[in-house]
């Protein structure tokens, strides 16, 4: 399979790079729609008992009152659950985190974000990740699990009882729940606004290269 | 059918049945809510098209859920606790919960109230409360969690439901407990029968060692702590034990039924 596919890239006039292998891609986006329907039906069920002083427009929820977006949270969970293991299993083992996030050094972070905020972050090689990319790359990673972690625990706080008490108990892993859940939105918002802004990075994200 | 049936129950407060009886049928356009959520929401706009068009999305969703209450059963661990609380954790006040104002909750004189038990049971009488009283009682402090993610801690005390399942000679290989309420919409809650057999699943009496107030259920309320709170009915008046899955009073209007914590 592969001598036949490295034969096939030769006989391409200008072989491009693959920037993004098919594996990525499709967990990634998968992995868009498991968070957006996780994220919509999200906030439905917190309008039902608000952590703040503040609801989440109905324009933007999921499921119509709380047993509709219940049901979709606890469907989608299972898309983001697995699509997120076989995410995690393939990048540890073909080595991609380790090549795409590490290492990450304060001093690379702090000089790649003042290059970003000036305008003079170079995006000609989209194959490596500037530092401030291994950086949010990678803590959103640990939010992502973080996010799973805690969930469970709020859902399961009996039977996952230790994993509840990790988190602080119920009442604060409905806190660490909430607030992964902005982190995330955040990095979605930086996310999609710089890909729109390079689209040759959205391009690579949909025919890989 | 279940209206019905609970007509023939004595003991119910008439003013209560007379409201059972104008009262309409729990809002039908809820039970649509899955599929206008849907084409309300996101997925219409990135798709373009309406989901509940292509393919049943409340249809999916339900047969998932059912997938859940599989999963939920299976994780289910017999032997481990829900966990308690010192007294001074108590939630002061604890909340009043339901579908309706306090003043609409059951009314019950626990002079004329019976507890009906019928299905798969050797002794179908039915129990008095100063009957009930007299079973032996135990008190724990737990968590109650409600379905929409609000918490608070309570002290109940109450007879072991898996005592009284013993001692009516209840055929505990059954799947389900399935109780009934006083309420006016006729609340009931199918329990399957791992739970009711858990130690910590109570008949329960006395909330902060005072009588069960009206608030909380009196005169019992079934408090189950590996539950969320609206699998612990209140004012219950029957207890059915079957193989059969009845549904219940928010199960059936999209709740998922295991629902355990």
């Amino acid at each position: 399979m592969s001598s036949l596919a490295a034969s096939d890239q030769r006989t391409i006039a200008t072989p491009a790079k693959v920037i993004q292998p098919a594996w990525v891609r499709v967990v990634h986006w998968i992995n868009a729609v498991a968070m957006i329907l996780m994220i919509m039906s999200g906030w439905q069920i917190y309008n039902a008992s608000p952590l703040f002083d503040f609801k989440f427009s109905s324009s933007i929820t999921l499921g119509g009152w709380l047993g509709g977006a219940l049901l979709w949270h606890f469907a989608a969970m299972w898309l983001l659950m697995v699509n997120g293991l076989v995410y995690l299993a393939l990048g540890l083992a073909t080595g991609r985190f380790r090549k795409k996030l590490l290492p990450i050094t304060s001093a690379g972070v702090i000089s790649d974000t003042k290059a970003a905020l000036t305008g003079k972050l170079s995006h000609a090689d989209l194959s490596t990740y500037n530092y401030v990319q291994r950086l949010l790359y990678a803590g959103i990673i640990v939010v992502g699990i973080l996010i799973v972690l805690s969930g469970l625990g709020i859902w399961k706080p009996v039977q996952l009882q230790y994993l509840t008490a990790l988190f602080g108990g119920y009442e604060a892993a409905r806190y660490v729940h909430f607030f992964c859940m902005a982190a995330i939105v955040a990095f979605l918002v930086v996310h999609v606004a710089l890909a729109l802004l390079v689209p040759k990075s959205l391009r690579a994200m949909i025919i890989g290269r | 059918m279940g209206r019905i049936r609970s007509l023939l129950i004595p003991g119910v407060d008439k003013r209560l049945l007379v409201r059972d009886a104008t009262k309409v049928m729990p809002d039908l356009a809820r039970r649509r809510f899955i599929a206008g959520g849907a084409s309300l929401g996101a997925l219409t706009l990135l798709t373009g098209c309406d989901v509940s068009d292509s393919f049943s999305a409340e249809e999916m969703l339900k047969q998932i859920s059912k997938f859940n209450d599989g999963v939920q059963a299976a994780i289910f661990n017999p032997n481990a606790l829900a966990p308690t609380f010192p007294e001074s954790a108590i939630t002061n006040p604890f909340p009043f919960n339901g579908y309706y104002a306090l003043d609409d909750a059951p009314e019950i004189d626990g002079k004329d109230w019976k507890f009906e038990v019928r299905g798969l049971v050797d002794n179908k009488k039915s129990w008095t409360l100063e009957e009930l009283y007299k079973l032996p009682q135990v008190k724990q402090v737990t968590r109650h969690i409600c379905v929409e993610g609000w918490s608070a801690i309570g002290s109940w005390t109450g007879t072991p439901l898996r005592d009284f399942l013993k001692l009516v000679g209840a055929d505990t290989r059954a799947k389900y407990c399935w109780f009934q309420c006083a309420d006016y919409d006729g609340y009931n809650s199918p329990l399957d029968m791992a739970s009711a057999l858990h130690p910590q699943t109570q008949m329960t009496f006395k909330f902060a060692d005072e009588i069960l107030p009206r608030a909380y259920g009196y005169p019992m309320k079934i408090r189950v702590p590996t539950k969320l709170g609206f699998k612990n009915p209140k004012y219950v008046i029957s207890m059915e034990v079957t193989n059969d899955y009845k549904g219940g009073y928010w199960e059936d209007q999209g709740y998922n039924s295991f629902s355990g914590s």
